[in-house]
């Protein structure tokens, strides 16, 4: 049984590879990628790719999957079904369940559901503190002996500093990095939306910028202290991209990842509280926007990831004080993703490289590439291709998206994990 | 020139034109309470709700007498007797109560926004009487009305507010709502509550109280709201008193004709001294007089709008 895909545009950032080509899938592996291949056997899946992108399957290191705990926002099996309707073949999911991931117990349950239930694939990432609590620290060997591939504490930030480095030295001989939420919860304390002039019109408690490039200088100023190679999560001011740059320049081992929100949207979203336009960190300004575009487009920002944060309508529906903060965006990320590319800001194997080989890499896993041997994860997509953003479609279990009703390019038709396809829109 | 908005949410949201619509009706609803029978038909058979789910003695009792003028069936419902206590959703209490009829809302909610997420969802027109920190429309209607009685005209007034603009909504609706009208708008007190981002609001921003009096045509004076966590902004009480707490020395400073409001509930020695808030020039108790029939207004052009 093998997948041959035939006549697309073939687009491995890992090797420098943009041509019409075919690519012949054997099993769960890259077999060949050459201008033609005649169809080996009769019992192989053929793919026309003509006027299509094939891409190795996208990488979400940021994603929340829900699950122990909150099935009711999504399940693996969901969050792995709007992966894959998205494009992404492996997605790296974040420990604040219930129970938080903070063990090999947490750990080895998240790889079994995945393995049984999910299509993508999904590498866990563990808590640093036991419980998320920032007090004493997590499982943290046992966890990456379990498949662990980072640790966190998204959206709970450890606020000791000492703790912090505690951890950070102590996962350097286990080879993994600390992906921080960046931010100084004194600075933040009761915010709900960006600090400025739309918070102030709107009589709403905002986050500074402040506090979260207070929380990325600490951050890197450990980094440089303890040598372990430190992604920041989801940079969302200006600040924290003149900081993350200048940190790069002195050639601190520290990676950044900006999600299409910020990218895209700014605070004004959040006139008439809506909901959907609440999340942590929060929208910002025209002016941060700028930056993280300037960011993506000299390299200052590695990643794009998209903090899918999944919640249900009756959560969302309520006081904007009470909503809680996230949004999906599994399968909105390749669509926004492609705006850079239209607007000029990057080029298409620039984005693609964000989306694929250096998620990969900063996480260690062996995806990412379509290098012949490496496992057969791809995904075949329309790049001019317009649709309507409709919820109604999702594949998540939820639907808290603020691009409803966008009109946006980038159809995925095809998406493949380990020469399976496992998602085909005709 | 018709009202043609079905809630009132915010001065932010509304034109010169529809506060001046607003003002000049609270005029005529003014004449109804001179009446010995204080009372129109206008609402009859309407039912109007109010949702109270923050303590107000003040507003609720002023919205109350109001709707019972306008001949409206009224509905009083507080947080303490609420099913809220037992985890019912603000949409779901709203919802409740249209299913019993309720054609206007009028909601005091301790969070921003609250009105917003009821004006989205349900079919009733909403009133809001206060939200977080954002706004306070009601209130600021009256203290514009009752300048505007004072004072013959907005436009061109310097007009200054005390205190902790950050978390006061009184203050944001009252920027919003004289500054549509023309007036110019001065804001005082320590820079902690004073965020600079209400410059682009139109604001001018003081931290002398001294300073910011001068020949100002009226003062608008906030209560520090201890339960909105306001004293961890400054050093004490004293300290803030000393430094923009109103005495009759500093009113000096200000037009001779000057007029001083509060809207209440007063810290007496705090805001200001007894001897300014009992003086007959004052204008707190006009402030609450006019209320009802500024708050008469609101529910009549929304209630009429919805018949039209």
């Amino acid at each position: 049984m093998g997948v041959l895909i035939k006549n697309g545009r073939v687009i491995d950032p890992s090797q420098s590879l943009d041509m019409v080509s075919d690519i012949y899938i054997q099993g769960d592996r890259v077999r060949e990628i050459s201008k033609r291949i005649d169809t080996p056997r009769k019992s192989d899946t053929v793919i026309d790719a003509s006027g299509q992108i094939v891409a190795p399957g996208l990488v979400d290191i940021h994603v929340h999957l829900r699950e122990p705990g909150y099935e009711h926002k999504e399940t693996i099996r969901t969050g792995c079904l709007a992966a894959a309707a998205g494009g992404f073949t492996s997605i790296v999911c974040m420990p604040n369940t219930n129970p938080i991931n903070d063990n090999a117990s947490v750990t080895e349950y998240i790889l079994l559901k995945a393995r049984t239930e999910g299509i993508v694939n999904v590498f866990p990432i563990g808590a640093i503190t036991k419980g998320e609590k920032g007090k004493e620290l997590a499982d943290i060997g046992e966890m990456c002996e379990a498949g662990c591939v980072a640790i966190s504490d998204d959206g709970m930030p450890v606020t000791d500093s000492g703790l912090m480095r505690k951890a950070m030295e102590y996962v350097k001989p286990f080879g993994i990095p600390v992906i921080t939420h960046a931010e100084d919860t004194g600075l933040s304390a009761g915010g709900v939306m960006n600090e400025g002039f739309v918070s102030t019109e709107l009589g709403l408690r905002g986050i500074p910028a402040a506090s979260e490039e207070v929380g990325v200088v600490r951050d890197i100023i450990l980094c440089e202290l303890t040598g372990t190679p430190l992604h920041i999560c989801h940079v969302s001011t200006k600040g924290s991209v003149r900081l993350v740059r200048a940190a790069k320049k002195r050639g601190v081992k520290v990676t950044a990842e900006a999600t299409p929100h910020h990218f895209t949207l700014t605070d004004k979203l959040v006139y008439g509280y809506n909901t959907d336009a609440k999340m942590n960190p929060p929208l910002r300004t025209q002016e941060d926007v700028d930056a993280i575009l300037e960011g993506i487009a000299d390299g200052t920002i590695d990643v794009i990831a998209t903090d899918h944060a999944p919640h249900s309508q009756d959560e969302k529906n309520v006081e904007f004080d009470l909503a809680p903060f996230g949004i999906v965006g599994l399968e909105t990320a390749l669509s926004l993703s492609l705006e850079l590319v239209e607007k000029g800001i990057i080029t298409l194997e620039e984005m693609i490289k964000k989306l694929t080989v250096v998620p990969s890499e900063i996480v260690g896993i062996e995806r990412g590439t379509l290098v012949p041997g490496s496992i057969a994860d791809l995904v075949v997509f329309d790049s001019g291709m317009s649709r309507t953003i409709n919820p109604g479609e999702f594949f998540s279990k939820s639907r808290n998206t603020p691009f409803s009703g966008w009109e946006l390019k980038g159809v995925v038709s095809n998406t493949i994990v380990s020469g399976k396809v496992v998602f085909s829109r005709n | 020139m018709a009202f043609s908005k079905k809630h009132i949410l915010g001065l932010g949201e509304l034109s010169a034109e529809e506060i001046k619509i607003i003002l000049d009706t609270a005029e005529s609803m003014k004449e109804i309470s001179t009446r010995d029978v204080k009372k129109v038909p206008t609402l009859k058979g309407r039912t109007v709700v109010n949702l109270f789910f923050e303590p107000s003695t003040r507003t609720r009792s002023s919205f109350e007498i109001a709707e019972k003028r306008l001949s409206a069936d009224v509905l009083n419902f507080s947080v303490s007797q609420s099913s809220v206590v037992k985890g019912e959703s603000l949409l779901d209490t709203a919802r409740n109560f249209e299913a019993m009829g309720a054609s206007i809302m009028v909601i005091r909610h301790g969070m921003s926004g609250a009105p917003f997420v009821l004006a989205r969802e349900i079919n009733a027109s909403v009133i809001n009487a206060g939200d977080g920190s954002h706004e306070h429309p009601s209130q600021a209607l009256i203290d514009i009305f009752t300048i505007r009685e004072k004072k013959g005209e907005i436009e061109g007034l310097d007009v200054l507010i005390v205190g902790d603009i950050l978390n006061s909504r009184v203050a944001r609706s009252n920027i919003f709502g004289l500054r549509k009208l023309g007036a110019r708008v001065r804001i005082v007190g320590p820079a902690t509550i004073v965020p600079e981002y209400f410059r682009d609001m139109g604001a001018e921003i003081f931290y002398s109280l001294e300073h910011a009096l001068e020949n100002v045509d009226v003062v608008i004076m906030l209560r520090v709201q201890s339960e909105r966590k306001t004293l961890e902004y400054f050093p004490s009480l004293r300290e803030y008193s000393g430094l923009y707490g109103l005495t009759r020395e500093k009113l000096k400073l200000a037009k001779e004709d000057v007029i001083v409001m509060h809207p209440g509930p007063i810290n007496r020695g705090v805001e200001l001294t007894s001897e300014i808030a009992d003086d007959p020039g004052a204008a707190i108790l006009e402030q609450v007089a006019n209320g009802i029939a500024v708050r008469m207004a609101m529910i009549y052009l929304v209630g009429l709008g919805e018949s039209l």
